[in-house]
C-alpha cells in the first residue's frame, strides 16, 4: 500500500506591494514537488476552494490558494467577499501582485522542484489568463471557465480591470489548458471559440476542452451545476497537464 | 457570472444580525454565485450601514423565484397594511434626502 500524507494549513504570505496576507496551503510531505497557485472564484476563499487546494496536493502539487480579499478583513470569507463585491471587485494589478507573491512563497520552499503552475476558476480563470500573459516564471496555466477574457462591451473595462485579457494573448508565455462547459453563458461558446482562434493565430501552446451537458463551474460539487462525469474528466486533464509541464519537465531536467 | 454588478438601495431601517440590532441605510442587491445557498446563481441582499463603515451585514441568498415571490409579498403586505393603518408618511429623515 502506498503511504499518503499531506499537510494543509493557513499560512502568511507577502502579496502585492509586500502586503502581508493569508493563504491556504496544502502540500504532500516529502518532495520534490512542483508548486501551484490556485486563484479563487468570485464568491471568495470558500470551502470548495480549500477542497480543490487539497485535491491538487493529493495529486502531488504543493498548492497555495491566496485569499485575494484579505485586505478587506478581518471577517469571515463570505462577509469579506461581500465587501469586495460592493466595492466593484479587486484590481487586476493587485491580483497579479498577490499571485506573484504566492509564487515567491512556493519557490522559497526547500522541497520545491522549481516548476510552478497557476490554476483559476471563474473570475480566477480570467486572473489566470492575465497572469500567464503578464508574469514571468509560470510553467503552465489552467483557465477553468474564466469569464470576461473577451470583453465585447468596452463599458465593462474600468480602472480595476483596464484591459481585456484577450488583448494580452501575444504575451502568453506558458502552455495553457482551458476547460469550458458548452452551456456556459460567460464565457459562451462563441467567446471560447474566439479565444482559441486568437491562441491559434499567435502560435501559442494550448489545449482547450469543451464539455457538452455542462455549464459554468461544473467542478463544484456543492452546486446544481456539478457534472460528475465531466468534472472527473476535467480534473484528469488538469492533473495530466500539470504533471507533463511541472512534474515530468522537472524530472527530465534533473536527469 | 462573476459580474460584480451591484444595485444599491438606500434604506431607512434596522436589521438584526449576530451582534443584535443595527441600523441600516443600504441594501446591496445582486444576482450572482451564492456563498452558501445550493444554487448556481442567487439573488443576494446584504443589508449594511454605510454610515457605520459597512463592515457588518445581514445577508440573504434567495433563488430567483423566491426573490420574486418575496417582492410580491412585500408589496402585498404594504398594500394591506396601508389599508389598515393608512398610507405612511415619509419619515423625516427620508424626506430630508
Amino acid at each position: 500500500m502506498t503511504y499518503e500524507s499531506m499537510l494543509a494549513e493557513t499560512i502568511a504570505f507577502r502579496g502585492h506591494h509586500g502586503d502581508l496576507g493569508e493563504a491556504y496551503y496544502a502540500r504532500p510531505l516529502g518532495g520534490p514537488w512542483p508548486g501551484v497557485v490556485l486563484v479563487h472564484h468570485m464568491p471568495g476563499w470558500d470551502e470548495w476552494i480549500k477542497e480543490a487546494t487539497r485535491k491538487l496536493a493529493h495529486h502531488g502539487f504543493a498548492t497555495i490558494a491566496p485569499h485575494l480579499y484579505f485586505r478587506e478583513g478581518p471577517g469571515s470569507p463570505d462577509d469579506v467577499g461581500a465587501r469586495v463585491r460592493a466595492a466593484g471587485g479587486v484590481a487586476d494589478e493587485q491580483v497579479l501582485g498577490d499571485v506573484a507573491g504566492a509564487m515567491e512563497f512556493l519557490r522559497a520552499q526547500p522541497y520545491a522542484n522549481g516548476k510552478i503552475g497557476v490554476i483559476g476558476f471563474c473570475s480566477g480563470g480570467r486572473h489566470t489568463y492575465l497572469a500567464a500573459c503578464s508574469l514571468d516564471g509560470i510553467d503552465a496555466a489552467v483557465d477553468c471557465w474564466g469569464g470576461n477574457v473577451i470583453v465585447d462591451d468596452p463599458k465593462q473595462l474600468n480602472a480595476k480591470r483596464p484591459v481585456a485579457p484577450i488583448d494580452l494573448t501575444a504575451k502568453l508565455r506558458c502552455p495553457l489548458l482551458g476547460l469550458f462547459g458548452n452551456d456556459d453563458e460567460n464565457p459562451n461558446r462563441d467567446q471560447v471559440n474566439r479565444t482559441e482562434a486568437m491562441l491559434k493565430k499567435l502560435g501559442k501552446t494550448y489545449e482547450f476542452h469543451r464539455y457538452d451537458g455542462a455549464g459554468h463551474a461544473f467542478f463544484n460539487a456543492t452546486r446544481p451545476a456539478y457534472r460528475p462525469e465531466q468534472a472527473l474528466d476535467g480534473w484528469t486533464k488538469v492533473f495530466g497537464f500539470f504533471h507533463k509541464h511541472l512534474t515530468a519537465a522537472a524530472a527530465a531536467r534533473a536527469a | 457570472m462573476c459580474s460584480y454588478i451591484v444595485e444599491k438601495a438606500k434604506l431607512l431601517g434596522s436589521a438584526k444580525g449576530p451582534n443584535g440590532w443595527m441600523r441600516i441605510d443600504t441594501a446591496n442587491v445582486y444576482y450572482d454565485h451564492p456563498f452558501h445557498a445550493p444554487l448556481d446563481h442567487a439573488l443576494g441582499i446584504d443589508f449594511i450601514s454605510e454610515a457605520d463603515g459597512g463592515r457588518d451585514r445581514v445577508a440573504v441568498e434567495l433563488s430567483a423565484a423566491s426573490a420574486r415571490e418575496l417582492v410580491a409579498k412585500i408589496l402585498a403586505a404594504l398594500a394591506n397594511g396601508e389599508i389598515e393603518h393608512g398610507k405612511a408618511a415619509h419619515h423625516p429623515m427620508e424626506a430630508a434626502e
